[in-house]
Parts: C-alpha cells; structure tokens; sequence
C-alpha cells in the first residue's frame, strides 16, 4: 500500500494531500480489504454495502470535479446516476446484455445530458444555477416514471449482469467488488490529471473568479461545460454500475433527495480535495448503516449531524485531517 | 486613420436615467500613455468596462487596430492584445502569485483543452509567468498564496497578470487606488517603465502620478468628455480647472 | 426497502408523486367531447373553466410557500430547503388540535400559531448560524433539517399519517357559473389566499416592518446602523415565512392526506416558482405561482386527450403523463435561458 501510494504520488503531485497520506491510506486499506473480512466473518452483506459506497464515491468524485473544483453547484446529479442505470436496464429489456454496448451508451447518453443541461444551465448563476440543474434532473425523473414499457414507477428488474464475453464475469460479487474499486480509483487519478492540467486550472480559475479570467482571455463557458459534461459521462459509469450490483432501476435513482445524498457525501469529505468525496461517502453510508441498526430514527441523529458539519465544519472532514496534522 | 490604436466614436450607454458615457469620442495613437480623470462618478470605470467588453454598449462604436470590436466578448478583445487591470482588486485568492500570472499566459497559448500534462510543471507558462511577475519586482513572492500578499503586492500583481497576456493596449483602473506614499512611488516607477513599450488607458485619481506620465489626457464629467489635450493644455482649461481641479484645490485647501 | 436500490435518505423520505397531491379530490374525467377529440365546444368550455380554477388554487397555495422562500431568500439570503417541513408541520398541527378542540377553523389557528413559533424557534437554533455562509452550506444543513424534521413527526405522529376533516358546512359545491358546479372549499382556499396575498402586499409595502424588511434586502449595514434589531427582524420574517407555509400546509390538509414528507414535493414547485418569478421578488412569485399551477394543472388535464387525437393511443399513454409532468420544468428551464434572473429580477442583487 505505502508502495503504491509513494507511486501515485510520483505519478501526480497533489494526488495526495501530505498531511493526510494516513487517513487516505487507513480508507484504501479499508475499502481493500472488504471482500476478505465478508468472506472470514460470513456477512456478505458487508460486500453488498460496501459495493454500493464504492460505486456512489464514484458518483460522488465526478460531482466534486464540478462542484468542488469548478465551482458549479450541481443540484441535479443524480440524473446520470438514473440515465446510466436506465441505459444498462433498457438495453438488457431490448435482448442486448453486452456490457461493451451498455456501458459506452451509459456514459454516452450521460454525457450527452450532460451537453444539453450544461449548454442550457451554465448561463445562469447562483441559486438560479442550482435550481435550473434541479429542474432538469426532475425532469428525467418524470420521464423515467412515464416509461411503462421499462416499469414505470415501480422500476424494472434486470435480469442479469452486463456481460463480457468471458472477459470477467460480473455475476462474481467478489470480483465485481473489485471492478468497481479499481474503476473509483481510476477516475480519482483521472480527476487528479484533469485538475493539475491547463485545463483543470481553467476550471478553477473560472471557480474562483470568473470576471478575471475573461478578462485575461479565458472563454470560460467551454471549459465549464466540457468539465460538466465529463463529469456527467463519470456519474452514468456510476449508474451502470448501480444498475448491475442491484439488477434494479427505478425512477427514485434520480429523486431529488438522491442528488442531495450526492452532494452531502461531497461536502463532508471535503470539496474540491481528490479523495473528500470518497472519505464522505464512506462516512456517510456507514453512519447511516449503523444508526439504522440502533435506531429506528436514524434521521433524528443524522438530520442535525449535517447541520452540524454545515455550520462548523468548513473544508470537510478532510479539512478537518489537514488542518490537524502537524 | 489606421494610425490610432484605439479609436471610441459615440460611445453611449445609460444606467437607468444616468448617462454614464455620453458620446465619448478618444482617439490613441500606438505608444501614447493617456490618462482619464474626472471626479467620481464622471464615468470612468464605465469607460474602462465598455472598452474590455463587460458592459456592453448602446450606440456608438469601438475600433482597435482598425477592426470594429464593439459586439465582442471580453475574452475576445484580451485575445486581440487589449488587457485590463480593476479598481478593486480582483485575484485568483486561493492560488499563488505565479499561477495567477500562469493562467493569464495560458489564455494566450493556445486552447487549454489539455486534460494530462501538469500545466504547474509546465515551461513554456511558468517562465513568461516568472519575467512578469520580475517585472513588477514580485519574484521573490511567486509561490505565495494571493490571499496572504499586502495590499500593495495585490495591486503590484494586477499589474503583472495584465502585462503577462502581452497586450498592446493596457486599460489600467486606478492601480494606485489604497496605496501608501512608498507603495504609490514603486508603482508609479513601473508605469514610467511600461510606458516605453505599450499603450496604456490609464484611469486614474492621483493627480501627480498623471501629469508626470501622460502624454495627453482626457477629462470626463458626467460621462462627458469636457476636455482632452496634453497636459499643459489640460492643467491652464478653465473648464476643466473649474469641474475638476478646482475642486480638488478645495479639497485640498478645506 | 426496495431491492437495495434505495439506501441513503431516499428510505427515510416516502417519495411521493405529484399526482397523489394534486389529485385530492378525483377529477371529474373529461367530457366525452373532450375524449372524443373535438365536437361539443361547450362541455370542453366549461370543463376548462374547472379546470383553470383548480390551476388558480395550485398556484395560490405554491404563492403561499412561495412568499414565505422569497422573503427569507431576497432578506436573509438563505436557500431554506426546510421550508417544506414547515409545511408539514402545519398540516400535523391543523390536524392535531382540530381533533382536541373539535373546530376546524380553530385548529387552524393554533397550528399557524404553533408553527410560527416553531419556526422561530428553528431559526435561532438552527437557521442563524448559516447567514452569510456559501449556498451550499444552506443546501446542506437545511437538507439536514429535512431529515430531522421527517423522523421527528415519525416518532411523534407516527408513520401512518392523519387527516383532517372539513366542516359539514364546506363540503358542498356552488355554482359559479350556470352549469358549472365548483366545490365550496376550494373557492374558499383561492378567496382566503388572496386575502393573505393582499394583506401581505400591505404589511410589505405599506408598513414600517415592511419598509425595514425592503430596506434590509437591499443593505444590510444601513438597517442595522437605524439602530434596528437585525437578530430580531430576521427571526420575525423567519416566523412569517413558517406561517405561511403552515397556512398552505393546513389549507392543503383537507383535500390531502396529511404525512411524512408532504413538504418535498411542493417544496420543489416552490423553489420553481421563486426561480421563475425572480429570486427575492413577492409579485414575482405571485405571477409566477399562478403561471406554474396553471400550466401544471391544464396540462395534467389537456395534455393527454389533446396527444391522444394526435398520437396512437400508447403512445400518447406513454407521453402524455410525462410531458405533462415535465411541463413545469420546461417551462422554467426556457424562462432561465431568456431571462437567467427570472420574470421579474430584484434590483441590485
């Protein structure tokens, strides 16, 4: 681990934060080894949960490549989630079960969302930025709850994995597991690519002050819409992902408490830092898993924890890790 | 005609009732260092933002170069070589010194749809980036984060992240504005510097820096010009001496 | 939980579609000629007219929630997503003491009552800390509130939900027009609104807290150097907001059943109106609420058979609930691509 982290690092300065190399290190470790503490304690429901962290972190990190590097405060990302779902679900209802169709057309038709809502929203600012992307994700959410022919509200059960011809079997949780591990790891070395480069600077360039970089010659709308339409592209992997480890879609995929969930998991690890949104995810998911075993009324605890962490803890939890170690 | 760099003709936009620029008529010839002045509120900063492209005009047009630029965005005319600097401090907070003047050199290198390569690492910004923040005697401050230099290295940066795009034509918007006696004193050096190489729009309040620098100036008073000339001419106007001079000599005797 | 799909809040907040609150009262169905596709001008005449009414009360109620958001946004700046829980309290309250009083109309009152100090109450705890912070940090902590406030009636009312009963006295129709019969309640629920709109556009305009709370939206330094308690103002306007969000949220009971997560939803076409009408702007919002119930309502109503004469008949099954679903988004979506400040943008902000 300490090997591959010394790689990473070499690899992309600022993939890691320095101070925090031990707390991203305890999570990978964690994440890891997952499938062999299901397999000695006999509690696969452990890998099923874990499965599902690790494919919302990954949902997660795409929206904080918007959100926390290019400040644009997506409230509507869980539609990517829905139209990745929906493309592997769909595809599987019309006979066509290949993940190598599935999963292009997830992130294709992701991405082309993501084109429209981009092109139509990033002219607005603010909370007006905030609602219209709300607007569109309810409108796929409408969509979605009109498509009898895919079940309608109900949702629609898939019957089974994508398939790769022999390539990996995703019917193996284990190995799924680690599919989904690798794949959250390659787009937060992506993430860590794009923001270091001249590209990912323009995007924060633009977070930061908007008026200055068209000043300084930045087109600045291009690059925003082409960072919203990756990350968009990122989210629909998430959702093919989702759909294959549940075999379910329904229109709550892209509810809009579900964007929210999004972008609590962003906020609480720490925005715009490369491994936040996958320390508040893990956070997140496995507090609410836990108090739901205590307590009937885990709303009660969790509802005040984020006003809590609204009000005091600015940067996140791994704000938190930064500003702590020496 | 294609003598002049920067040519205004009737250049008008009202905010509400109040005619903020009203047929406003500047020629510049290459290399003139000009400054506008006219007490606050005379429509200045209107000025300097219907010549950037943040507001937009109503009549009236702009030419740089002999090219009509009156519809164009603000990015496109920092592409053509027209750069600004803002009255009110306006940094990039959370990034150093050197990636506030890198990403003004990215702008004018081409796209920046460059997804991989580190662009801190790269050469061909950091080096432009590095001369021009050397130029305006910041190089020793380069990898400190903008929201912890002094006012004064602020507005020292403002400078550079101008020059760094390699403009032909600097709108500078008071650059001198909440600088102490030493600090007014460098920067007014670094301007007599600039001047050898540029043209420069210089708005400004202070009244030394003005007439020790320009070559002509421009009066503006409730978004007219009431006089323009070189700085003799402008100092004996009696127009000018009585909307604007004099009362900054009331001011100054009150 | 369904198929472990669901998980995080989407377990705690019942999601509830639009259709079940706004169809409280099972619409007529269409006249036959409206079916049809065409032919007896006059049922589909009067058909529109009900219809337009109930298009009049959505949008009176959205105002309702509507002015409360967009005071405390264009005063407090503050997106305040718990606004619908406010809502929802006011519904359980209604629901609560009309049963221990027996009186509608005196239930009624104590939940507005009971709500607005409950609101006031949040804003001191809860809601103060956030003023002046980013956005995001009012989208996360009243996202929170959401949350806390849904397990809370859970515990306390339970999870089956309430209803409150009308007056015997309400429950009738009147004719409005010869031939069209209109249920009492309903009317009742557009005059007493408007009411509430007009009393509203007094206490703003016309009042000193109204001239404090238009000063305030437009500088805040200059209210609090008047020598004006801001703390104070700001908990007021909170309370007023949480009032009327009661108002809707127990005028609403009746036609709806009262539960868990009632808010959500209309707190959605809420925040769509404020967007449309312009952030901050109480005439906008009016405007708006009545452009959006309308269209959300006529749509509902019109779309369908109006597909149906064009399209195959599944075809048009399968659009028409959608597209008429959608229309309010689509609608808000164009408003914000012509105009990005929305229809009536408030001044200096």
């Amino acid at each position: 681990m300490k090997a591959a982290l010394a790689f990473l690092h070499k690899q992309a300065p600022g993939f890691l934060f320095e101070p925090n190399t031990g707390l991203i290190a305890a999570v990978l470790a964690l994440l890891a080894l997952v499938p062999l503490y299901a397999a000695v304690a006999g509690d696969p429901f452990a890998l099923t949960l874990f499965t599902r962290i690790v494919i919302m972190a990954l949902a997660a990190v795409s929206l904080n490549l918007i959100m926390g590097y290019g400040g644009m405060v997506s409230f509507g990302h869980a539609a990517y989630l829905g139209i990745g779902g929906y493309a592997v679900g769909i595809l599987w209802k019309e006979g066509l079960g290949s993940g190598f169709l599935q999963w292009p057309v997830a992130i294709g038709a992701s991405a082309l969302f993501a084109l429209v809502v981009g092109a139509l929203s990033l002219r607005t600012r603010g909370v007006y930025f905030i609602m219209i992307t709300l607007a569109f994700a309810q409108m796929v959410y409408y969509v979605a709850q009109g498509l009898d022919r895919y079940g309608g509200d109900d949702g629609l059960t898939i019957g089974n994995r994508s398939t790769f011809h022999g390539l990996v079997n995703l019917n193996d949780n284990t190995l799924f597991y680690y599919l989904c591990l690798v794949l959250l790891l390659a787009s937060v070395y992506l993430v860590s690519r794009l923001v270091n480069s001249r590209f990912g600077l323009a995007i924060q360039g633009a977070r930061s002050n908007e008026r200055r970089m068209r000043a300084v010659g930045f087109p600045t709308f291009r690059y925003k819409l082409v960072s919203f339409v990756i990350a968009g592209a990122l989210c629909g992997l998430a959702g093919a992902l989702l759909a294959n480890q549940t075999n379910f879609i329904s229109p709550a995929l892209m509810f809009w408490t579900r964007s929210g969930d999004l972008m609590v998991m962003v906020i609480l690890g720490g925005l715009g830092s490369l491994f936040g949104p996958v320390i508040g995810t893990v956070t997140y998911l496995l507090l609410e898993e836990a108090l739901s075993r205590v307590t009937e009324y885990s709303g009660l605890i969790i509802g005040p924890a984020l006003l809590l962490v609204a009000i005091y803890l600015r940067g996140g939890i791994e704000g938190v890790f930064r500003k702590a170690a020496p | 005609m294609t003598g002049w760099l920067l040519q205004t003709e009737h250049l008008t936009k009202r905010f509400g009732g109040v005619t903020a620029a009203d047929d406003i008529n500047l020629e510049l010839p290459r290399g003139e260092f000009h400054a506008v002045i006219g007490p606050n509120g005379a429509g200045k900063s209107t000025l300097i933002g219907l010549l950037a492209g943040e507001i937009a005009a109503e009549a009236g047009a702009i030419r740089f170069d002999g090219n009509d630029m009156t519809r164009l965005r603000a990015d496109r005319r920092s592409r053509l070589g027209l750069a600004r600097s803002f009255q009110i401090t306006s940094l990039f907070a959370e990034f150093s010194a050197l990636d506030n003047v890198a990403l003004a050199v990215q702008a004018h290198a081409g796209h920046s749809f460059r997804f991989w390569k580190d662009a801190r690492r790269d050469r061909t910004l950091r080096e432009p980036a590095r001369a021009a923040l050397a130029g305006v005697g910041l190089e020793a401050r380069a990898d400190t984060r903008v929201d912890r230099l002094s006012h004064g290295e602020q507005r020292q940066l403002e400078i550079a992240i101008a020059i760094a795009t390699g403009p032909r034509l600097l709108l500078l918007d008071e650059p001198m504005a909440g600088l102490g006696p030493e600090e007014s004193a460098r920067m007014q050096d670094m301007l007599r510097r600039l001047k050898s190489g540029m043209t420069i729009l210089l708005v400004e309040h202070d009244m030394e820096t003005v007439f020790a620098l320009a070559d002509r100036v421009t009066v503006l008073v409730y978004g007219r010009v009431i006089a323009s000339g070189e700085p003799a001419a402008i100092r004996a106007d009696p127009a000018v001496r009585e909307a604007y001079l004099g009362e900054q000599e009331a001011r100054g005797h009150g | 939980m369904r198929a472990g799909v669901g998980g995080s809040t989407s377990d705690i907040l019942p999601q509830q579609t639009d259709e079940q609150f706004l169809r409280p009262i099972p619409y007529p169905s269409p006249p036959r000629a409206l079916r049809a596709g065409g032919g007896k001008s006059s049922a589909v005449m009067l058909y529109f007219i009900e219809q337009s009414l109930n298009g009049v009360q959505l949008g009176m109620l959205l105002f309702l929630l509507a002015a409360g958001l967009t005071l405390i946004f264009g005063i407090m700046d503050l997106v305040n997503l718990a606004h619908g829980s406010l809502y929802m309290l006011g519904a359980y309250f209604a629901a609560t003491f009309a049963a221990a009083t027996g009186s509608f109309v005196l239930g009624a009152a104590l939940a507005l009552i009971a709500t607005a100090v409950s609101g006031m109450a949040l804003e001191v705890i809860a809601i103060r800390p956030l003023y002046g912070r980013p956005h995001l940090d009012h989208v996360l902590g009243t996202f929170g509130l959401i949350l806390f406030f849904n397990e809370l009636v859970r515990l306390v009312w339970g999870p089956a939900g309430m209803t409150l009963s009308l007056p015997s006295e309400m429950l009738t129709a009147v004719q409005i027009i010869p031939g069209v019969y209109y249920p009492l309640y309903r009317l009742v629920i557009i005059l007493v609104t408007l009411a509430v709109a007009a009393l509203l556009y007094i206490l703003v305009m016309h009042t000193r807290l109204g001239m404090l709370i238009r000063a305030g939206a437009s500088n805040r330094e200059m209210v609090g150097a008047l020598g004006v308690n801001i703390k104070l103002l700001y908990t007021l306007v909170f309370g007023l907001g949480a009032a009327l969000a009661a108002f809707a949220g127990v005028m609403q009971a009746p036609i709806l059943a009262v539960q868990i997560g009632m808010g959500e939803n209309i707190l959605i076409l809420a925040l769509v109106v404020i967007v449309i009408g312009g952030i901050g702007s109480i005439r906008g919002a009016f405007v708006a609420a009545l452009i959006v119930g309308l269209i959300d309502t006529l749509g509902r109503a019109f779309l369908p058979p109006l597909l149906h004469a064009v399209l195959s008949t599944t075809a048009a099954l399968t659009l028409a609930p959608a597209l008429s679903s959608m229309s309010i988004y689509m609608l808000m979506a164009a408003i914000l691509v012509v105009r990005p400040e929305g229809l009536f943008p408030a001044a200096s902000r």
